[in-house]
């Protein structure tokens, strides 16, 4: 990912020919070994998706409160879920957090990706860049819902020597998410960065060679010419980010729990509490199969929307 | 890229799979265990150094039983119990919440004691009034025997009180009411100081920038208020529900709860306690108290450890006000030790439970002074160890030897309820509905009730 090729692209491999495996016999030789080696992920891959992915849809149609045997309700949770303000809450609430994530975290990477490649090549400084993605979700949370302590926090009292009255990050209703997807943009944009600037160095020299005698600027290349072409590993970056933002749940959990009011109950927490809290394995099921079709219709349309099989390249 | 992507998917798969076995092997080996051999839960971590040497003891007098201790914090607990029922993995015996239990009681998770506590011929007037009787479920029976209690008090920070001129005895001796908040009150606004040093009573006071508040809270209280407003509600002669503590219709739209929430917010209005958005964006309310940003905070008797740690202030206990019906009053809860349901050791786990219950185990979990144990006797050496670590706790004894205290108000919906009352309440706090809008929730709240029925 790291290794920086400025040779022309193999001109064959872009035409469509995906290159079937020379020599037949000896990859069905190699099926065998492949297979023990897969064996333990794909005996892990059912006992932990398929099987719990096929019983959370079994139980979406069930009313279970795990503590006495479910109880077969048709469609009765997914009537449920159109009446439920909670429900409609929490996605609302989860699609204003990804959409302050993803759309500030890209734009970050984006930047920050550029610097590095026209700056430095330097390990260290994208060791540093990466240094938040390595500390664990619910430390990062923690340490920063001390500095944003609106009495104690060490980001108040800076605001303070500038003027600007105490901020409550995490307890005021319109600044809770935003808080929330800030730390998290913070802890995932290096990584983020990392993706992108593989990307740039996947683009051959020769096509910013003619932009530059074609007398283009510096701006109008990077619209022109570094997007489009980046276009293919944005598109990757952004389904999985955005899969992932969609799945916030443990910076709410250490910090707002859901509050103030219902600020922050992004869909995943709501599920959690319905589940785990309340006992309502039915209707968290139900919930949980919902998020899942969302997740994939979205990630469908992103796919189609940015033809992500196709490179400018070619 | 993408191969990259999914090849770490199945690399996370495998070494899922790797842990199939282990996993399987954790599972408090049921099977494996002698049937003396008890396992036993709590989460309080400052808890477990007291239950280990009770199970030293419990061992020394019962060679036939063993006892391991496994402690969870509280988020992870509940969630792991849970799990356990459902595995078969609970442990035998555990540390029940007045919360908690009731769901679990009408699961049929945690095991009725009463035939055990008849056949041993189990003393049950050895605990402080009322105590056992928390242990006895909505369906009459009982399900565990009491292991401690607490109630609430105002920790106050004694320097401030001192700079205020504010004596030990106007702190003992204040009262209350909805409509100006009586002596409290004015002790409250007394305590608060804005930035240039101006006293919430003196002329010029300015509101919008105030340094110490007279009172904090660390949230709106959800549906029991416990540490927040459950003892200004109940000195103003308002009850939880129809039928203590199994509430079946509850009374948050009564008046007399709605006034004095509305008293209690008007404090924001006054700048001397901080908005809700400021209150819910701290760390806790104890950490922003020892760092000299109130004046006083209640809180509960479990919560003494804590505020003995904060070194940089100097924290002393007021009293509760008198209200309106004219006396003090407060919450006292406790917990209990519980038998889960599908233990196979039956025996051995009631002679825990039953030990635990016993003074010899509650001196024990007394004399190191972190709760207040259930045995009344038990009570002066858990004084004395209190007042070892600088601690006069008479205010939280008080109202339990008047009898002047109330239990949290128990129902096997509690987190439907906690769902309804939490958002509710802090809609209120932040003035974003009206106090009377709590007729709203209270009507959800009974029609969740309304399902038991």
């Amino acid at each position: 990912m790291t290794a920086t090729t400025n040779a022309p692209p193999d001109t064959r491999r872009s035409h469509g020919d995906s290159g079937a495996p020379p020599g037949k016999r000896r990859s069905l030789g190699d099926l065998k070994v492949a297979m023990i080696f897969i064996a333990p992920a794909t005996l892990g891959f059912v006992v932990f998706y398929i099987w719990p992915t096929l019983r959370g849809a079994y139980l979406s149609f069930t009313e279970y409160s795990l503590l006495s045997a479910p109880k077969f309700n048709g469609l009765a949770n997914y009537d449920r879920m159109i009446h439920d303000s909670f429900f409609w809450n929490a996605l609302g609430v989860t699609v204003e957090y990804v959409v302050i994530n993803i759309g500030l975290q890209t734009v970050l990477a984006v930047g920050i990706a550029m610097l590095m490649y026209r700056l430095t090549k330097s390990i260290t400084v994208r060791a540093i860049i990466l240094a938040p993605y390595l500390v664990a979700n619910v430390v990062v949370a923690l340490v920063w819902y001390w500095m944003l302590d609106v009495q104690v926090g060490v980001v108040n009292t800076f605001l303070g020597w500038v003027g600007i009255d105490p901020i409550a990050f995490f307890g005021d209703s319109h600044w809770a998410i935003p808080t929330v997807a800030g730390i998290n943009v913070w802890r995932h944009m290096g990584y983020t960065a990392l993706l992108v600037f593989a990307g740039l160095q996947t683009i051959p020299s020769y096509v910013y060679e003619a932009a530059e005698v074609d007398g283009s600027t510096e701006w109008k290349t990077f619209w022109r010419i570094t997007l489009p072409l980046l276009r293919p590993v944005l598109v990757m970056v952004l389904v999985v980010t955005m899969i992932g933002s969609f799945q916030i749940f443990d910076t709410v959990a250490v910090t707002t729990q859901g509050g103030p009011i219902n600020a922050t109950r992004v869909i995943y927490y709501y599920i959690y509490e319905r589940a785990f809290t309340r006992f309502d394995f039915g209707y968290a099921s139900a919930m949980a199969l919902v998020l899942f079709a969302i997740l994939a219709v979205v990630s469908l349309v992103q796919l189609r929307l940015l033809r992500a099989r196709e490179s400018d390249l070619a | 890229m993408n191969s990259l992507m999914s090849r770490r998917n199945l690399l996370k798969a495998g070494l899922a799979a790797l842990a199939v076995p282990s996993l399987a092997a954790c599972n408090n080996g049921a099977a494996a265990r002698g049937p003396g051999e008890v396992i036993y839960w709590l989460w309080d971590s400052a808890q477990l150094p007291m239950y280990t040497e009770c199970a030293k003891v419990f061992h020394e007098q019962n060679p036939q039983y063993t006892v391991t201790i496994e402690q969870y914090g509280w988020n992870d607990y509940w969630s792991k119990l849970v799990t356990g029922f459902i595995s078969d993995t609970a442990p035998d015996v555990f540390t029940g919440h007045s919360s908690k239990y009731p769901l679990f009681a009408d699961k049929g998770q945690v095991l009725p004691i009463d035939d055990y506590v008849a056949k041993d011929n189990v003393d049950l007037s050895i605990y402080q009034k009322g105590l056992a009787d928390r242990w006895i479920g909505a369906d009459g029976k009982r399900y565990g025997l009491p292991k401690d209690w607490d109630t609430e008090v105002y920790f106050y920070n004694s320097a401030f009180t001192e700079a205020a001129g504010i004596s030990t005895d106007q702190l003992n001796s204040m009262t209350w009411n909805p409509q100006d908040g009586g002596t409290f009150e004015q002790i409250v606004r007394r305590l608060t100081v804005d930035a240039k040093g101006r006293r919430g009573d003196q002329p010029g006071f300015d509101k919008e920038n105030v340094k110490v508040y007279g009172l904090g809270y660390a949230d709106a209280g959800g549906g029991d208020g416990q540490t927040s407003w459950s003892w200004y509600a109940a000195i103003n002669g308002w009850k939880y529900s129809q039928g203590e503590p199994w509430g079946t219709k509850f009374f948050y739209g009564d008046p007399k709860f709605t006034e004095t929430i509305g008293w209690w917010r008007g404090l924001i209005t006054k700048g001397l306690m901080p908005t809700y958005a400021q209150a819910k964006s701290g760390v806790d309310v104890t950490t922003s108290f020892g760092a000299g940003k109130y004046g006083m905070t209640p809180n509960g008797s479990w919560m003494l450890g804590t505020y003995g740690q904060l070194k940089q202030v100097k924290t002393k206990l007021a009293r509760l006000p008198i209200g309106p019906i004219g006396k003090r009053m407060s919450m006292m809860n406790g917990l209990a030790d519980t038998i889960w349901a599908g233990t196979k050791r039956r025996d051995a786990s009631w002679a825990w439970v039953k030990f635990l219950g016993s003074q010899t185990a509650q001196d024990i979990v007394a004399e190191a002074g972190v709760v207040f144990p259930a045995v009344a006797a038990s009570m002066p050496a858990a004084k004395a160890a209190f007042a070892k670590s600088g601690w006069d706790v008479t205010p939280f004894l008080e109202p339990v030897e008047a009898g002047d205290v109330f239990p949290y108000p128990a129902n096997p919906n509690a987190a439907d309820v906690t769902a309804v009352m939490t958002p509710a309440m802090e809609s209120v706090m932040s003035f974003e509905a009206e106090p009377s809008s709590l007729a709203k929730a209270n009507d959800d709240v009974n029609k969740i009730l309304a399902v038991n029925t």
